[in-house]
């Protein structure tokens, strides 16, 4: 059984940090097939939040096909998440640090460059965190 | 879906003085509610008409569907938990359980004992030598063995200490997943707010400024910050709620249900926080359609 932990000052939408906490349970095997989430009950004694919160973030978990809830019985873990092959992340890794160089080199400091990348990062995954 | 809390030009006089006045209010079914407001906005006598310890001077408001202390049944439905959780001093824990039993005809024995179990209360001990906590819980213990449809909490947590209150909340979660219970609290804890409650209500005034689902409203708020620059220049759809300039440059909290696209503008998501103090203090200074003039700067 996995223990949410919640970060208030992330500004990340509760439910928000459940499904990721969740996501990262599954990449790190300490949530397995056929395991079973914690009930909205459990976890809410636990983190005082409103039970409408879990709900939600374990149908955003349906909805990503990883899990499935079973009346009665309580949610469980059906689907692993398909990490991106390695092969494409190598690549996406090695296009960034040139990236990253490239803009060194043109005089651009820690600082430019984490407004740039931040100011980009918004404008491709602004949709859908509402 | 149904209203939990309907009040229509609700009204409240005491001798001169309105203590609640003009009050309109929707509050639909399902939600964990939380009432913020200065003091004297009104919340704790809406809260009182709600649960039918007050009756209006003017106006209406039905609670589930029915005057409030229509009659026993619609009372039966009405759990509320008074400021400052109040106990029998005099009376042991297991007095009160009994006390339960005797007042309310849907009385849910086993929950409550199986609650003062949970929370390693002694039935012996009298009330007046528990905790602050210990009380808070026993209070709550009352309102929930009714097995109340709607359960209203004055400031239930305000004087608790950061643990106490923890476990008040999580007592209270845990019953809103296992019986589905409404619940509406009013608070001046904005973190505690932000943890428990999907549906706010801003009361300033006996109005309410700002009522809906949380989630719905920091979708459609933002912080604006860019250029200084006349907010009466902004796109008709966006909604300006609190505005503070300095020479150069303008911080703008909008409402709207469009993105922003201007580039100028840096937006920032809000927090529960930052709206209740936008609407607070826009209330306060209250003219939201008197806009100072300014010289546009581009």
């Amino acid at each position: 059984m996995i223990e949410f932990q919640l970060d208030e000052t992330s500004g990340v939408a509760t439910y928000l940090q459940l499904v990721q906490q969740i996501h990262q349970a599954l990449r790190m095997g300490m949530l397995e097939l056929g395991d079973r989430l914690p009930t909205a009950q459990q976890v809410v004694a636990q983190l005082a939040i409103n039970p409408n919160t879990v709900h939600k973030a374990y149908r955003e978990l349906e909805r990503e096909g990883l899990v499935r809830a079973r009346p009665g019985l309580g949610t469980f873990v059906t689907r692993l998440p398909s990490g991106t092959d390695p092969a494409t992340q190598a690549r996406f890794l090695a296009e960034l640090t040139g990236w990253l160089r490239s803009a060194r080199g043109a005089g651009l400091g820690p600082d430019d460059v984490e407004a740039i990348y931040r100011t980009a990062f918004r404008s491709c995954f602004a949709e859908g965190v509402a | 879906m149904s209203a939990v809390i309907q009040a229509s030009e609700l009204g409240k006089q005491y001798r001169r003085a309105w203590a609640l006045r003009d009050c309109t209010l929707t509050i639909p079914e399902g939600h964990v509610v939380g009432l913020v407001g200065p003091n004297g906005a009104g919340k704790t006598t809406l809260l009182r008409l709600a649960a039918g310890m007050l009756a209006p001077t003017r106006g209406t408001i039905t609670v589930l569907g029915e005057r409030p202390a229509a009659g026993p049944a619609q009372l039966a439905q009405v759990g509320f938990v008074a400021q400052d959780t109040p106990v029998y001093a005099q009376l042991t824990v297991a007095d009160h359980l009994r006390l339960g039993s005797w007042l309310n005809p849907g009385w849910d024995g086993e929950l409550a004992r199986q609650r003062i179990g949970q929370l390693g209360l002694d039935p012996k001990q009298r009330a007046g030598s528990l905790s602050g906590g210990q009380r808070a819980q026993l209070a709550l213990t009352l309102a929930l063995g009714k097995r109340p449809e709607l359960l209203i909490l004055d400031e239930p947590v305000a004087s608790l200490d950061p643990l106490a209150r923890r476990e008040f909340l999580q007592g209270l979660m845990e019953a809103v997943a296992e019986h589905g219970v409404n619940i509406v609290l009013s608070s001046h804890l904005v973190a505690d707010l932000e943890r428990v409650c999907d549906y706010l209500v801003v009361l300033v005034g006996s109005q309410v400024r700002l009522a809906g689902e949380v989630g719905a409203l920091l979708a459609s708020h933002h912080r604006l910050s860019g250029p200084r620059r006349d907010p009466g220049s902004l796109p008709a759809s966006q909604q300006v709620i609190t505005e503070s300039h300095t020479d150069k440059q303008s911080n703008l909290l909008v409402r709207t249900d469009e993105p922003v696209l201007d580039p100028s503008w840096t937006v920032r998501p809000v927090s529960l926080e930052d709206l209740v103090l936008g609407y607070l203090s826009r209330a306060r200074n209250d003219a939201p359609a008197r806009r100072p003039r300014l010289g546009v700067v581009s």
